[in-house]
């Protein structure tokens, strides 16, 4: 019991140290499978429920791309996506994030988002490593980027 | 035809003692799907015979016009070689081997295959691809 006390205000301390770097990962499979076949799938507290019901709404033109799936996965996904949205949940690098967004906004890109921009203000010859490709591979550089750590050293 | 292909697949298994069982598993997945686009390019055209891993490596390797333009050819995003892992053109993601020898659940699940080539034959040709290309092109890879 003791020990059990002792782990959790461990775990409590060590959560609180990467808060700044940590967002909730995505938990469910169905999310990790879809949302992660052709990029990382992002997760849901970069941006607000309204974003992903905007990006719910239109998979047929998903930035530039036909995402469309089955009725009842689209739904499914939707709601994992609203109910862990930054505005709702709001837990680690939500809140940096949460900040920067207007009431009723319901911004598309997590890139935009000025706690992005701040953090990675880099020469452009880092963005044309051919390994990123674009601003959107978080994986490129932050390695376990997919588990939620975007620890950067 | 079709029961013929599938009594052989039968006969042979238990010789194939090395094969892992998800490998075999794999391989009746993959004829299936094999046989539902056989049985749509019959429909389209009664003079189709089978499928040609000849032609599916040519739909693999040449650079189309119609697509996105970050994409010519599969082999954009998965390099000459589809044994080697690829790398998503237009988003960095790494993407596993295509060759069904290095990557035995390639070709598997027929919601996942359909949906795969809706989404790159637009992205790559321009346009859907047909059952006689689909067919086609798992021949190539599960050869490769």
């Amino acid at each position: 019991m003791r020990t059990a006390m002792i782990l959790t205000a461990f775990l409590v301390a060590s959560t609180q140290a990467l808060a700044d770097d940590w967002v909730p990962p995505v938990t469910d499979d169905l999310v990790r499978k879809e949302c992660g076949s052709c990029h990382m799938a992002f997760q849901p507290a970069f941006l607000p429920a309204r974003s992903w019901e905007r990006i719910m709404d239109d998979l047929a033109d998903h930035f530039g791309e036909d995402a469309t799936l089955p009725a009842d996965q689209a739904a499914a996904i939707r709601t994992y996506l609203t109910e862990n949205a930054g505005d709702v949940k709001g837990r680690g690098l939500a809140r940096k994030y949460m900040r920067w967004v207007e009431p009723g906004a319901a911004p598309l890109k997590i890139t935009e988002n000025p706690a992005f921009l701040r953090e990675h203000d880099f020469p452009s010859q880092v963005w044309k490593d051919p390994k990123v490709v674009t601003k959107s591979n978080c994986l490129a550089c932050h390695v376990q980027a997919d588990q939620g750590n975007f620890d950067d050293d | 035809m079709i029961r013929t292909l599938v009594l052989v697949a039968l006969a042979t298994m238990p010789t194939l003692a090395t094969m892992s069982t998800l490998a075999r598993a794999g391989e009746s997945a993959r004829d299936a799907i094999l046989a539902d686009y056989a049985a749509q390019s019959r429909a389209a055209d009664p003079a189709f015979a089978a499928f040609s891993a000849q032609r599916g490596e040519t739909l693999f390797r040449t650079e189309w016009a119609g697509g996105d333009p970050r994409t010519p050819s599969c082999t954009s995003c998965h390099t000459a070689d589809p044994k080697n892992s690829g790398r998503n053109a237009k988003t960095g993601r790494p993407i596993d081997p295509v060759a069904v020898s290095v990557n035995p659940s390639r070709f598997t699940d027929s919601a996942d295959v359909e949906k795969q080539f809706g989404r790159d034959c637009k992205s790559v040709l321009g346009r859907a691809c047909t059952a006689l290309e689909k067919g086609d092109y798992i021949t190539f890879m599960a050869g490769q």
